[in-house]
C-alpha cells in the first residue's frame, strides 16, 4: 500500500522532488536556500500562512542546532510536516452501534465515489452498509449511488429528486434499524461553503441524524480534492464552523497536484485526516499516513 | 486571515507624502504585497514571478497621475497588465463556417463538464441555436442519466448508447443523428480523466480525429490551485483545446487558475459559470477577473466614476473642512446623495472590494431604502442639530424620529455611525498631506 501510494506520488512529484533534491544538495544555508524552499511549499498549494509558519519555524531550529548540514535540515522538515500532520485519529465507527456517517464538500469533489469506496473497506471488515441518497438536488445522482449500491451490493434509501434531504436520512435511519445495519454513509450534494442556505440544509439533516442516534456515532467527512488551492482553507472552515467536522478525506491524489492544502488547513484547524483517495475504483483508498505522505513528497 | 489588499497597500502609503515619480523602492513594497494576493489568489507561482517582473518593469520611474495615490497608480498598473494577461477582449463562443458546429468538452473529473455542456446547450438556445448533446462519458455511474435528465430540462435532445463503449462510435453516430433532427450546434460532454492518464489522453486525441470539433474547450473548476497549469499544458500538447469555461465561480475562490493557464498557455477563457442554475453561463470579462483576483472589487472603475461624478471643489471644499474637523451631517447627506448619483445602488456597492474572507463589503446591508430613511433623519434635523449633533437628546431624538416617519433607535443608530465616521476621517486628515486635499475622490473610496 505504502509503495502504491509512493508510485503515484512520485509520478506528479517528480518536478517537485527534482527541485527539493537538488535543494537540500547545495551546502549553504543561505537567504536564497530558505526562499526556495518556500518557494516550492506554495507551488505545492500549502499557501502563504502555513509556509512561513514552517520555514519560520524551521529558520529558528536550524539556527538553535546549529544546524548546517543542508541533509540533516531535510530530515528536520519532513518531522516539522508531519508534526503537523500528526493528529489523533479515532476509530471511525463504534462497533455494536448504529453508525452515520455524513459526507459533505464541494461539488464534484468525489464524495458519492469515496461513499463507495468506504462501502467497499466496510463490507470488507464484516459490517452491514446502508446507503442515504441525500443528494436530491442533482441530476442523477441517485441514479449515480444507487449503481453503485448494485455493484457493491448495498441498499440505498432514496425518495425523488427535489425532496427534504433530511427525511431521506430519518428514513435510512428506520431503515437500517429494522435491517441491523451497523453503518449508514449519507451521500450529500454538493454546494459550495459559501450558499448560507445549502449549509443549513447540512446542520438540518445532522440534527435529525444526532436526534435518532446518540451524539457520538453521528460523524461528519469532509470530502476534499487535492486539486484544490487556497480556497480550499475557506472550505474547510465554513463546514467546520457548520457541521462540526470529524474528518477529512483528500480524494484525486492519483493525479498531479499535490495536495498541500491539508498541510495548511492541519495548522490551522487540526481535523484528523482518515484516507486519501488514489483512483476512481472502490478500492483506490488508502490510510492517510503523515509520514508515508511526507516521504513520499520529499522523496 | 489576510487582510485585504487595499489595506495593506494603505498602510504602505499612508506613510508616504511625496508625489511625483514611483521609486524602486515604493514599487517594491508594494509589489511585494501584490504578489502574496496573487498566491493567496492561487495564481502559478512561476506566472506571478514573471508578471511583478513585468509590472516592476513598468511602474518604477512612472509618473504618479494627479488623481491617483502611488499606491493607486501601481494597481492601475497591476489592473491593465492583468487584463492585458487574460486577452484584454471578452471571451467569445464561435461558430463554424460550416453547420453544425461542434463543440467538445474535456476535463478532470468532478471540473463540471456536464452540467457545464448543459449550460451551454441553454446559452446557445437563448442564442436561436438548435443545439444537440451527445453523452460520452462511459464510465462514471449514472454519467448518461445526468445529462439525460438536464437535457430533458432543456428540452434539447440527447444521443446517448449504452451499450457501447467506444467513444469514438458513440461520438460519431451522436452527430449523424444531431444532424438528422436538423441541429446546427453539438456538444459532446466526454467522462472525467485524469492528464497523465495516456490511455484515457488517446480516448479524446481519438475522438478529436475522428470528428475534427470546432472548438475543444477545457472545463476548470475555479477553486484549482497551483496544479492548474500542469492540468492544462497536457491538454494542450494532447488536444491542442481551443479556450477555456470556468466554473464555480460563486463561490468566494479568487480563481487565479484563470490566469495561470491563460499566461502558459496562450488560451483565452470563453465563458464563466457563477451558479448551479442552468442558465448561469456567462461571457468572460477579463477586467472582472482581474479585480477578483486582486480581491479589489471594481475598485478602478468606482475611482473613475468617483472622479468622473463628484465636482471637484465641492470635495476639495469637503476635505478642507473634515482636516479644520468641520465634518457635520450635511456633509454626510452629501456624501450619501453623491453615492447615490455615481449610478444605481447595487451598482456602486458591488464595485466596492469584498472584505476578506466574506461575501460582503464594508456596505453590504445598507441598502437604497436604508439611505432614504437616513435622508430623511438628517432632514428632520434643524440645522443647528445637524452641526452639533452631540446636542440632540433624548427628546429631539424623539421628534426626529416622529418627523421623519423612522424609529428612535434608527436615528440613535446613524448618529452612532455619524460619530464613528468622523473619527475615522480625524484619523484620516491626522496623515495631513497636501496631497490628500487635493485628490478628487470620496473620503469613503480611499485606499
Ligand atoms: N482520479 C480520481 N478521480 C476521482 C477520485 N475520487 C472521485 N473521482 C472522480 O471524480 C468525479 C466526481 O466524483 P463524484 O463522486 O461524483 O463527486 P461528488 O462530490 O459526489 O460530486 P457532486 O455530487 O456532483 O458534487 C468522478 O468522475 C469520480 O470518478 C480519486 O480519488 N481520483
Ligand atoms: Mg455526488
Amino acid at each position: 500500500m505504502i509503495n502504491r501510494l509512493k508510485d503515484g506520488l512520485k509520478k506528479s512529484r517528480e518536478g517537485f522532488l527534482g527541485q527539493f533534491t537538488g535543494l537540500f544538495r547545495g551546502s549553504l544555508l543561505d537567504e536564497d536556500f530558505w526562499e526556495s524552499m518556500e518557494e516550492i511549499l506554495i507551488q505545492a498549494d500549502v499557501g502563504i500562512c502555513a509556509t512561513t509558519k514552517i520555514s519560520n519555524e524551521l529558520r529558528g531550529l536550524a539556527k538553535k542546532l546549529n544546524i548546517k548540514d543542508p541533509e540533516e535540515l531535510k530530515e528536520l522538515f519532513k518531522k516539522e510536516i508531519v508534526k503537523l500532520l500528526t493528529i489523533n485519529n479515532d476509530n471511525l465507527v463504534d462497533g455494536g452501534y448504529l453508525n452515520l456517517l455524513l459526507f459533505v464538500g464541494v461539488n464534484g469533489v468525489g464524495k458519492t465515489t469515496t461513499i463507495a469506496k468506504m462501502a467497499h473497506k466496510f463490507i470488507n471488515s464484516g459490517e452491514k452498509v446502508i446507503f442515504a441518497a441525500a443528494d436530491t438536488f442533482r441530476a442523477a445522482a441517485i441514479e449515480q449511488l444507487q449503481e453503485w449500491g448494485s455493484r457493491l451490493g448495498v441498499d440505498v434509501i432514496k425518495h425523488q429528486r427535489g425532496g427534504d434531504p433530511a427525511a431521506v436520512v430519518f428514513d435510512a435511519i428506520n431503515a437500517a434499524n429494522t435491517r441491523k445495519a451497523d453503518i449508514i454513509l449519507v451521500d450529500t450534494a454538493g454546494r459550495l461553503h459559501t450558499n448560507v442556505n445549502l449549509m443549513e440544509e447540512l446542520k438540518k439533516i445532522k440534527r435529525v441524524a444526532k436526534n435518532e442516534l446518540s451524539k457520538g456515532l453521528v460523524k461528519t467527512v469532509l470530502v476534499m480534492d487535492a486539486t484544490t488551492g487556497q480556497n480550499g482553507i475557506l472550505q474547510a472552515k465554513l463546514f467546520n464552523e457548520a457541521l462540526n467536522l470529524d474528518a477529512i478525506i483528500l480524494t484525486k491524489l492519483d493525479g498531479t497536484a499535490k495536495g498541500g492544502i491539508v498541510i495548511a488547513i492541519e495548522e490551522e484547524l487540526k481535523i484528523p485526516i482518515w484516507f486519501v483517495g488514489v483512483g476512481e475504483k472502490p478500492d483506490d483508498l488508502q490510510n492517510f499516513d503523515p509520514q508515508v505522505f511526507v516521504e513520499a513528497l520529499f522523496e | 486571515m489576510f487582510e485585504s489588499l487595499s489595506t495593506k497597500l494603505q498602510n504602505i502609503f499612508s506613510k508616504l507624502k511625496t508625489y511625483g515619480r514611483l521609486n524602486e523602492k515604493q514599487v517594491e513594497e508594494v509589489l511585494r504585497e501584490i504578489k502574496l494576493a496573487l498566491l493567496e489568489a492561487d495564481v502559478n507561482f512561476k506566472v506571478v514571478k514573471s508578471f511583478i517582473a513585468k509590472v516592476k518593469e513598468r511602474a518604477v520611474g512612472v509618473e504618479v497621475m494627479k488623481s491617483l495615490t502611488p499606491a493607486q497608480q501601481i494597481i492601475k498598473i497591476v489592473n491593465e497588465e492583468l487584463i492585458d494577461l487574460m486577452g484584454g477582449a471578452p471571451g467569445k463562443i464561435t461558430f463554424a463556417p460550416k453547420s453544425p458546429t461542434i463543440y467538445m468538452l474535456v476535463g478532470l473529473q468532478g471540473s463540471g463538464k456536464t452540467t457545464s455542456a448543459a449550460k451551454l446547450a441553454n446559452y446557445l438556445k437563448t442564442m436561436g441555436k438548435k443545439p444537440f448533446l451527445i453523452a460520452a462519458d462511459i464510465y462514471r455511474p449514472a454519467a448518461i442519466d445526468q445529462l439525460e435528465s438536464l437535457g430533458k430540462e432543456l428540452s434539447v435532445s440527447v444521443y446517448s448508447d449504452r451499450k457501447s463503449n467506444k467513444c469514438e462510435e458513440i461520438v460519431r453516430s451522436g452527430i449523424k443523428q444531431g444532424i438528422a433532427k436538423g441541429s446546427d450546434t453539438i456538444i459532446i460532454d466526454t467522462a472525467g480523466r485524469l492528464h497523465i492518464d495516456d490511455e484515457m489522453m488517446d480516448e479524446l486525441e481519438n475522438v478529436k480525429r475522428a470528428v475534427r470539433p470546432h472548438q475543444i474547450l477545457l472545463v476548470v473548476d475555479a477553486m484549482t490551485g497551483q496544479d492548474a497549469v500542469n492540468i492544462a499544458v497536457s491538454f494542450r500538447d494532447k488536444l491542442d483545446f481551443d479556450g477555456l469555461i470556468l466554473t464555480k465561480l460563486d463561490g468566494d475562490a479568487r480563481g487565479g487558475a484563470a490566469l495561470s493557464i491563460r499566461a502558459v498557455t496562450g488560451k483565452s477563457i470563453k465563458l464563466v459559470s457563477l451558479s448551479e442554475k442552468i442558465d448561469s453561463l456567462q461571457i468572460f470579462y477579463p477586467e472582472r477577473m482581474a479585480s477578483r483576483i486582486l480581491g479589489m472589487g471594481d475598485v478602478l472603475t468606482l475611482i473613475e466614476k468617483a472622479e468622473a461624478t463628484i465636482n471637484k471643489e465641492e470635495a476639495a471644499s469637503l476635505m478642507e473642512r473634515i482636516q479644520k474637523q468641520e465634518f457635520t451631517l450635511n456633509d454626510f447627506l452629501a456624501q450619501m446623495q453623491q453615492i447615490k448619483s455615481m449610478g444605481s445602488f447595487d451598482q456602486v456597492l458591488g464595485m466596492l472590494p469584498k472584505l476578506p474572507g466574506s461575501s460582503k463589503n464594508a456596505f453590504s446591508g445598507v441598502d437604497e431604502e436604508r439611505i432614504k430613511r437616513v435622508e430623511a433623519i438628517i432632514k428632520s434635523m434643524t440645522q443647528e442639530e445637524r452641526k452639533d449633533p452631540k446636542t440632540m437628546n433624548g427628546n429631539r431624538r424623539l421628534r426626529v424620529a416622529k418627523g421623519s416617519g423612522t424609529t428612535t433607535s434608527e436615528v440613535n443608530r446613524l448618529l452612532k455611525q455619524f460619530s464613528e465616521t468622523k473619527k475615522m476621517m480625524k484619523q484620516f486628515s491626522n496623515l495631513g498631506s497636501r496631497a490628500k486635499i487635493s485628490r478628487k475622490i470620496s473620503p469613503f473610496f480611499n485606499f
